[in-house]
């Protein structure tokens, strides 16, 4: 499993701290960052991702112990700050998940795509020159439904397996795969005119 | 706004995707998932590449599906959604303080 933004792509179980202060202290300056990011990306919310990176390493801490090495810490403790997450996640208002079917490919009687002509779309390479189009691409990700964005977040962003996601979610692998499509499907609708050129 | 010719094409499409090894848009969509993770083997990707041939739309949709998830993608891991340049201090001291209270 590949890990997106982290500076070390795993961590060694002699890299976890040894219960000295100063291991732990160094240990935590270490991974703070990485575990802040992945909880910003999915708690959108700079406060409850902060306070979900602290309860993860407390629980990091607590299961230091029993971290049997059967996966990296690196995956360990990804996990961990997932489903800290998550749960925070949880406990917000749920979204209505009909929004984005509006936003799925339509297709006429015969089976056949309706789809705007593409004359002369933009490439990525030259969207991402503009400053603004960070911003912009990342409003838009952030419109799409909880349920649907964290499926792309972990499989697109964060590169875990369809098995892994299943397992974080609590969902089947068959349901992953038909919320990541939808995803990028609906993302690629709202992005359309970015990539037409008539946004920004 | 739907054109004459678009129409007229469509019906042309529909019906030539109801000829053996051909399958419809609506069912092209069904794989691309799969297509793209590189787990459409032997004739299900030669179905699935014969209708990416000869159907403009599906091809224009492919393109600007990839193409998001490339914007999507550099969207999310080069900002600053990425790493933080600095570590919070006061997020380091509240962990470091609430070491072994949980």
């Amino acid at each position: 499993m590949t890990l997106a933004n982290s500076p070390e792509q795993s961590v060694s179980s002699a890299e976890l701290p040894d219960g000295s202060d100063q291991s732990i202290e160094s240990f935590v300056r270490s991974h703070t960052g990485w575990m802040l990011s992945l909880a910003k990306r999915i708690l959108r919310d700079d406060s409850d991702a902060e306070d979900a990176v602290q309860t993860a390493f407390a629980n990091i801490f607590k299961n230091l112990q029993a971290f049997d090495g059967r996966s990296t810490a690196k995956t360990w403790m990804h996990r961990i700050v997932v489903n800290q997450a998550l749960m925070t996640l949880r406990k917000r208002r749920p979204q209505s998940e009909e929004e984005i079917d509006e936003l799925l490919p339509v297709f006429d009687a015969n089976g056949c795509r309706i789809e705007d002509d593409w004359a002369n779309p933009e490439t990525p390479e030259g969207l991402l020159q503009r400053t603004q189009t960070r911003s912009h691409v990342a409003r838009l990700i952030d419109a799409l439904p909880d349920s649907h964005r964290i499926v792309l977040i972990l499989r697109d962003i964060e590169e875990l397996s369809t098995a892994d996601v299943a397992e974080q979610l609590n969902i089947t692998e068959a349901n992953v795969k038909v919320r990541l499509h939808r995803a990028r499907a609906a993302l690629k609708k709202l992005l359309e005119p970015l990539m037409r050129g008539d946004a920004l | 706004m739907i054109t004459r010719r678009k129409k007229v094409m469509r019906r042309i499409h529909g019906a030539m995707f109801k000829l053996p090894l051909m399958i419809t848009c609506e069912a092209f969509e069904d794989f691309i998932l799969a297509y793209l993770d590189g787990e459409l083997k032997g004739k299900q990707k030669f179905i699935f590449e014969m209708h990416l041939g000869v159907c403009r739309e599906c091809r224009d949709y492919l393109r600007a599906y990839k193409s998001s998830m490339e914007l999507t993608k550099a969207t999310l891991t080069n900002s600053e959604n990425a790493l933080p340049e600095t570590v919070p201090e006061d997020l380091v001291q509240a962990v470091l303080a609430a070491r072994g209270q949980v």
